[in-house]
């Protein structure tokens, strides 16, 4: 069994980024049949034009799943705590996205961790927080990402120009 | 606008009729598969009991497929007027109190728990919680972010 408090986790520490294939008509299909969203944009052209997009859009909840995986590829299953995301952009299909996680604190065994999913041609589709525990029953191993030194992102969240409505604010979750 | 407001208003705390689903380790691996999840606690049933698990892991964001678990998922905002062609996933949390695997069955149930407007009126939020629950064990609490824009 692994300590993980005692691992070398620093704030700023970036997860190894996770690339996704691009996410064509047949991964929207399997998602929505798989996930019981039923929504039809996600699967008809027609109703997509409609709403106001050129094509068919995935599912914000396909985008967080990847997110998901970021999180347990790391920690494992049992360290999610709770999260919230904000879907701040569509991702068109077609689109490659790839995840990424920074550690934005570190408490008392927890770890904050700030998520944003970008595809290829740089849109942030989701951003969001993940509180994360770092002690956790045997059967789980901590996988220490490699350390990187990209410089920060020069903004998160509310004001990365998107036109979507980034207005959501949650109550705290208890 | 101000009648999908008004409306979304007025069954602020009305308690959904509860989803229940049983979580078939077919439909996980499905999920799997539409993930790109290939984690053995997620897909293998052995893999999960050999890490201490009564079977495969049911994976994080999947208790949102719970209460899409229904005829029309949707039919929370439809029955009240809105245009599902003008509705956009604004946002969704997760705060987890216990595991879920494969053989459970769960249950949902969902209530609206705040409807803004924004943008001069132009846009309506509406957040909605949902908790799931296995017989009286609770699992997780969820809470989803709709934006009714051109309301």
């Amino acid at each position: 069994m692994t300590d993980c408090a005692q691992a070398p986790l620093r704030v700023g520490h970036r997860l190894t980024p996770l690339v996704v294939p691009s996410i064509e008509r047949p991964t929207l299909r399997n998602f929505a049949a798989a996930s019981g969203d039923p929504n039809p944009l996600h699967l008809d052209p027609t109703v997509a034009r409609a709403s106001g997009q050129p094509d068919v859009i995935a599912h914000g909840m396909l985008s967080m799943a990847y997110a998901a995986r970021l999180l347990t590829d790391e920690w494992g299953p049992a360290a999610l705590r709770s999260w919230h995301v904000r879907f701040l952009a569509p991702t068109p299909v077609g689109r490659r996205p790839t995840c990424h996680g920074e550690v934005l604190a570190l408490n008392a065994g927890l770890a904050v961790i700030r998520l944003w999913v970008e595809t290829e041609d740089g849109t942030v589709t989701l951003s969001g927080d993940a509180e994360v525990s770092l002690r956790r029953p045997s059967g789980t191993e901590h996988r220490e990402g490699p350390t990187q030194t990209r410089t920060r992102r020069r903004s998160s969240g509310c004001d990365l120009g998107s036109s979507f409505p980034c207005l959501t604010t949650f109550p705290p979750l208890t | 606008m101000s009648t999908t407001y008004l409306a979304l208003q007025a069954v602020i705390g009305r308690e959904s009729a509860p989803v229940v689903m049983h979580v078939w380790r077919d439909r996980l691996l499905a999920f799997a598969a539409a993930t790109g999840q290939s984690d053995p606690r997620y897909t293998d049933v052995e893999a999960a009991r050999s890490l201490g698990e009564p079977d495969m892991l049911v994976p994080p964001t999947f208790l949102f497929s719970v209460e899409m678990e229904q005829p029309d998922p949707f039919e929370w905002l439809t029955s009240l007027g809105v245009d599902m062609t003008t509705v956009l996933h604004a946002g969704q949390s997760f705060n987890y109190l216990a595991p879920a695997h494969a053989g459970d069955t769960l249950t949902a149930r969902s209530s609206i728990t705040d409807v803004r407007r924004r943008k001069g009126g132009a846009l309506v939020l509406v957040e909605r919680r949902t908790d799931v629950t296995r017989g009286s064990a609770r699992i997780a609490r969820l809470r989803m972010t709709m934006a009714v824009v051109r309301a």
